[in-house]
């Protein structure tokens, strides 16, 4: 270009001022960067879907207390009367709730004994309505039928022999093809065999931050527990309209228990993912207020400067240079300090990943992120030295001749 | 003299205000991110107990499978199957012993028109109290033999007390406690160690319980436990068989006053694994660990790993202010070639001049601090409204962090300040006199 080597040569005058300024884009970008691809890796994990309907279910807790209780009737006629109720989809009784951070897992092998390779699922007792109260999709082989249900004592160590599992959890068991699962059979607990009679799309397990997220299976068992969780699904809409209903249907028909907890699916997805979002809100501001920093920054130093050369500047002007040479003589300089800044920067921003990814188990930044970055300073460094350079070139030429 | 700087300081200040509010700014916006990260990690590895931190040890006993150890091998299992800490607490080896997990329980008040209260409870020995310097308002901890006769006693917190007795001394009353009668033994004040050290498998930052019962009532089935349970093994049907399966689901602290008697403590527990060997357990090598309470919240990483990558963030953070600094700094003092110029040419000596800027870069990192220390407040706030429950107390600012943020940022802005402040002194008064 015209005068970048007279650019050059001026730089080289005040060369901390520069260096400064390169170190302050080279930092920025770097963290810019990182942060960016920790926002996009937190909101690609938020985005993966539960399987379940979320926006038309809720659940509950049911705590017995009283002594006469008589849980395997009572359960009858509480799903009874919820799936009944007008506006009420289905309902049935869950041992845990996808996404809630509690629950229960098993290993399961392929080959009975207890020195076999197993592979964990999330687990989930449910009876033959519960593909509809979920709302997750059956994509091969069939459901339970009532026939399947058993009654499970508390502290039993007894395993149905069926079970239904996600699409996720038969292609980790069966990489070939995931459809051949149907039928195949499996060990719990070491030696109890337990047949696939169907495969569903996704289910999630309760635990969001467990690398087998995705891996979880449906075991057809009503409970005998002193505190069990209804699962209920409404029609579309009619959510938070029946949540009250319910509610007050199973608190009035039976005084020796609690109903408690009652919450919807979506609260249970925004409490599991909190901190996510908390994290993310943080990183954007981090990065935002970086931005203004560093744009800041440049402004300042490009005004001091300019001030300093006002002399020099008004006796380029009465040489006969136009206003528009003056403005790019100043934008031309802060894109060459710019280049050496994302110079640095971008080795920065690997590095600072490669210590990410070791310390916190992060994955590698990508290519285009880094070039994103790296055209987003120059566009801040462009714009913050625009006010500054129009500045100077309003500078009269009589300037010059003023002071000397 | 002194005075006579900060004067032309001031003016100085003044004069280029837009630069030095943005040098404020900037030193104001790192303190502040440093200040909120630095804050939420140091609460977060506070020691709850620092007393008798030393003196509280957390046992582990490796009884894991042979074949696929706890935690890939790095850490024997985090909590203790029932028969050991059964076990352990009947040798009575320790001073003091205290076996414990979580419960959970549904009271039921006298009155009908009471609605019945869901409680999280601890069952635990009686020499969780004195071990963990519990505060009592009214009575105190039951005795040893409640703890062996599965005498069916309580212990409730201020708040529960509140709500069922409205705060009045409710020692030698009775409460029935999922369909059980208890009596009262004592009412503790509130309490709320953070992190909540006696627990961290349900969570470091949980609240304390409302209820503390006996942990020998929950093999009686008097009283429900919670919490996590780990298990390897298949057991048999039925609760007994659970009590006696290799699941754990306890935990087992000891109080060890000197480090003879934490010596002789591990020979005890080698021993006994040794001795429990032969029945078929503890395939596994000997792998038996005491933990203080501040190597156990290390061990257990409860300071969380998005707290350590904020504090990172934050750091860098405030070095890209720093730069910004000393940028503006230099700028600034550049601009001031003449005058420095001129008060050389007038008999100024250089340290006096440094003594000077210097002087200046202070009064712009007292400021920045003093600003750094309102954003820091302003983080916490945001950063206990994003995170909810889990952030819950652990977002405040105590005398030491105030110290901490403005001298942080005095010796910022004074490292900051000492380049530009040597470029200036170095300024030749002959070639700037000859400009004016």
């Amino acid at each position: 270009m015209l005068e970048t080597g007279l650019i050059f040569r001026a730089l080289m005058r005040n060369k901390i001022g520069a260096l400064l300024i390169a170190l302050q884009i080279a930092l920025t970008l770097a963290i810019m960067v990182n942060a960016i691809f920790m926002i996009q890796d937190r909101n690609q994990q938020m985005s993966r879907a539960s399987g379940l309907d979320e926006a038309n279910t809720f659940y509950l807790t049911n705590t017995i207390f009283g002594d006469n209780y008589n849980k395997q009737v009572n359960l009858q006629t509480d799903l009874h009367a919820i799936r009944n109720t007008p506006g009420i989809v289905d309902a049935i009784q869950i041992n845990a709730i996808p996404l809630s951070g509690g629950g229960w897992s098993m290993s399961l092998q392929h080959e009975p004994g207890d020195d076999k390779d197993t592979i964990g699922s999330a687990l989930y007792m449910v009876d033959e309505h519960g593909i509809n109260s979920l709302g997750v999709e059956l994509i091969a082989g069939q459901n339970f039928t009532a026939q399947d249900i058993q009654w499970r004592e508390s502290g039993s160590t007894k395993w149905p022999p069926k079970t239904i599992i996600t699409q996720a959890f038969a292609e980790q068991l069966y990489p070939d093809n995931w459809r051949s699962a149907i039928g195949k059979t499996f060990y719990i607990s070491q030696t109890q065999p337990m047949q696939i009679i169907g495969v569903m799309k996704a289910l999630q397990a309760p635990w969001n931050g467990w690398s087998g997220v995705e891996r979880s299976m449906l075991v057809p068992f009503h409970m005998d527990s002193k505190n069990s969780r209804y699962f209920i699904r409404t029609e579309p809409g009619r959510r938070d309209e029946m949540m009250p209903i319910i509610e007050k249907l199973l608190a009035e028909s039976n005084k020796e228990r609690i109903i408690r907890r009652v919450s919807t699916v979506e609260e249970t997805r925004q409490r599991s993912y909190q901190r996510h979002n908390a994290t993310n809100k943080i990183l954007m501001t981090v990065i935002i207020t970086l931005t203004l920093i560093t744009g800041f920054g440049i402004v300042g130093l490009a005004i001091f400067s300019i001030n300093r050369r006002t002399k020099q500047i008004g006796t380029r002007r009465a040489l006969g240079a136009t206003q528009w040479q003056i403005m790019r003589y100043f934008m031309m300089e802060n894109l060459l300090i710019s280049t050496v800044g994302v110079v640095i920067g971008s080795i920065g921003a690997v590095a600072l990943n490669y210590w990410l990814v070791k310390t916190f188990n992060l994955s590698p930044i990508s290519v285009e992120l880094v070039l994103f970055g790296v055209i987003a300073l120059f566009v801040v460094g462009q714009l913050a030295v625009l006010y500054p350079a129009r500045r100077a070139a309003m500078i009269p030429p009589a300037t010059a001749t003023r002071t000397i | 003299m002194f005075n006579y700087y900060i004067k032309i300081a001031w003016i100085s200040i003044l004069r280029h205000w837009g630069l030095s509010l943005l040098m404020v700014c900037a030193i104001g916006l790192g303190i502040g991110a440093t200040m909120t990260t630095i804050t939420v990690n140091y609460l977060m590895s506070a020691n709850p107990i620092p007393h008798k931190s030393e003196q509280l040890y957390y046992v582990q006993l490796d009884s894991w499978d042979v074949n696929d150890p706890f935690d890939e091998g790095q850490n024997p299992p985090d909590q203790m199957t029932y028969t050991d800490s059964t076990n352990l607490m009947k040798a009575k080896k320790a001073f003091r012993q205290n076996v414990q997990a979580q419960a959970f329980a549904v009271i039921e008040p006298s009155d009908p028109d009471i609605l019945p209260l869901i409680v999280d409870g601890r069952a635990n020995s009686t020499d969780f109290f004195a071990m963990f310097d519990v505060p009592f308002i009214y009575g105190g901890a039951w005795s040893a033999s409640a703890d062996e006769n599965k005498e069916q006693v309580v212990v409730l917190n201020k708040e529960t007390n509140d709500k069922l007795f409205g705060g009045e001394n409710s020692v030698g009353q009775s409460i029935k406690i999922d369909g059980n009668m208890f009596s009262i033994v004592g009412v503790i004040d509130h309490w709320q160690p953070k992190p909540r050290f006696y627990d961290i498998t349900t969570g470091a930052f949980n609240e304390s319980e409302d209820i503390f019962v006996p942990f020998s009532l929950i093999a009686e089935e008097k009283i429900g436990r919670s919490g996590n349970t780990n298990c390897w093994k298949p057991s048999g049907d039925g609760f007994q068989a659970f009590l006696n399966s290799e699941c754990i689901w306890t935990q087992f602290w000891v109080e060890l006053k000197t480090p003879q008697e934490k010596q002789s403590y591990m020979t005890f527990l080698n021993a006994y694994v040794e001795e429990q060997k032969q029945y078929g357990r503890f395939e596994r090598p000997l792998d038996n660990r005491l933990n203080t309470v501040t190597e156990w919240l290390e061990v257990q990483e409860v300071v969380a790993d998005d707290a350590k990558m904020m504090l990172a963030m934050a750091l860098m953070f405030l070095i890209v202010c720093l730069l910004n600094t000393v940028g503006l700094l230099l700028a600034k003092f550049l601009g001031k070639a003449p005058e420095i110029g001129l008060r050389q040419a007038l008999g100024a000596s250089k340290s006096t001049l440094f003594y000077q800027y210097m002087i200046e870069s202070a009064c712009i990192g007292l400021a920045g601090g003093l600003l750094g220390l309102f954003l820091a407040y302003l983080g916490l706030q945001g950063i206990e409204a994003l995170y909810g429950e889990y952030m819950q107390g652990l977002a405040t600012l105590d005398l030491n962090m105030m110290v901490l943020a403005v001298t942080l940022s005095l010796l910022a802005t004074l490292i900051a300040g000492i380049y530009p402040t040597w470029r200036a002194c170095k300024v030749q008064p002959a070639h700037q006199l000859k400009c004016q």
